[in-house]
């Protein structure tokens, strides 16, 4: 059983770091700061996902867990806003791009 | 496998280190900086600091990153200036020179350090129980090096004082900073309503915990200040007037019950600061509790700036 869920989170980490990097050649890759925060913000909030479900089956107690579901709720909700708020500020100094 | 970690941490940091010093762009300097802190934290897990790690974490990256962010918002108007400027060919050889003799000295004391690096800790460690807390870091900074920790919270007030006294004489009195004013339905706000409640939970825990796990007081201040400034900022509620008698006995009343704790001390245990039998853990947790509200000002009003508007009523 404790094998079973070792594999399942080496599985979960490794497609997580998948994610992270493809998150992070799109930010040096992609033309501009809309596309840029597109790839930051979708491949690195799924990519943490992976991190935190890969992670859930090899902490020790029930409070560990949901600290970690807790971590993850909370980047969520700031990358979340702090997108948008770079999108607007983005948009505010140059409307065209 | 952890050495090569470690290696790509060290050069990592080497590498934001120098592109901190080299950028300049103010705001891209800054950035490097506050990334740097948050690799340094890192650092400092590695090496099982973890008390270090979270105030390098809360103070070293977080707060001051955000200090020297609004510095840099204030400087704005004369970055380009300071950009045209060009120090003369002697100046930039003694800056050179005083660098290279600075960076020198700092590798001869390194490479000189004793080894094993003196330590008290083995002195430490017996004694802890005697004061009832659990955590070594609190242990040190609230019995046996506490007046260290009285200072440091004198300072942090007398810098205060220091900030607000670049106040005009018009604003003196009065609100620190803009009036922030934003979409009430847009995005700051919506997370300045959502985050506060959690911030100020984990901040208090933090604070909790201290007493045996790693967290404390400095730590949980920086949280609480956090969730205080993003309340203003997305324009839910306004800084406090510097004059408000609230503010100000906040701001007094961890260095008076400090200093009151240590009087005390000189009358039943016979040394300033000295805590008498058994009486160690809730003195130190009264000095944590007051402490708390002076730091949480303090930290905030730092950000705040000197009042700049609405003096004198």
């Amino acid at each position: 059983m404790s094998l079973v869920l070792d594999v399942f989170s080496v599985v979960a980490i490794v497609a997580g770091g998948f994610f992270y990097l493809a998150g992070t050649v799109g930010l040096l890759r992609f033309p501009d700061a809309y596309t840029r925060l597109h790839a930051l913000t979708k491949a690195d909030n799924l990519g943490l996902v992976f991190v935190v479900i890969g992670l859930l089956p090899q902490v020790g107690s029930l409070l560990a867990g949901l600290k970690l579901l807790l971590v993850w709720l909370l980047v969520m909700l700031s990358s979340a806003a702090v997108s948008q708020l770079i999108a607007r500020s983005v948009r505010r100094q140059d409307p065209r791009a | 496998m952890t050495t090569v970690v470690t290696l790509v941490v060290v050069a990592l940091l080497l590498w934001l280190a120098l592109w901190t010093v080299v950028a300049r762009d103010a705001f891209l300097a800054v950035a490097g900086f506050v990334v740097y802190g948050l690799l340094l934290s890192l650092v400092w897990v590695r090496l099982a600091g973890i008390d270090v790690a979270l105030t390098e974490a809360a103070i070293g990256g977080g707060l001051t990153g955000a200090l020297l962010l609004g510095a840099v918002g204030r400087l704005r108007g004369t970055e380009a200036a300071t950009w045209a400027e060009r120090s003369g060919p002697g100046t930039r050889a003694v800056a050179g020179l005083l660098s290279l003799v600075v960076t020198a000295a700092l590798v001869l004391c390194v490479l000189l350090l004793p080894e094993p690096a003196p330590t008290l800790a083995p002195l430490v460690l017996p004694n802890l129980p005697a004061t009832g807390v659990a955590n070594p870091i609190t242990g040190v900074l609230l019995a046996f090096r506490a007046l260290d920790t009285l200072l440091e919270a004198i300072v942090l007030v007398i810098a205060l004082i220091g900030v607000w006294s670049f106040a005009p004489d018009r604003a003196w009195g009065g609100r620190p900073g803009p009036r922030y004013r934003t979409d009430p339905n847009g995005i700051l706000a919506y997370l300045a309503r959502v985050l506060p409640p959690v911030g100020i939970v984990i901040g208090i825990y933090l604070f909790w915990a201290g007493a045996d796990h790693p967290g404390g007081k400095f730590q949980s201040a920086t949280i609480l200040a956090a969730m205080w400034m993003l309340v203003q900022m997305a324009g839910l509620a306004d800084a406090p007037r510097i004059d408000n008698r609230w503010v100000r006995s906040g701001i007094v009343i961890g260095p008076l019950a400090f200093v009151a704790v240590g009087v005390l001390g000189l009358w039943t245990a016979g040394v300033f600061l000295g805590y008498p039998d058994g009486w160690a853990k809730p003195l130190i947790l009264t000095i944590e509790v007051a402490l708390l509200p002076t730091l949480v000002l303090v930290l905030a009003l730092l950000m705040n700036g000197p009042p700049s508007r609405g003096g004198a009523r």
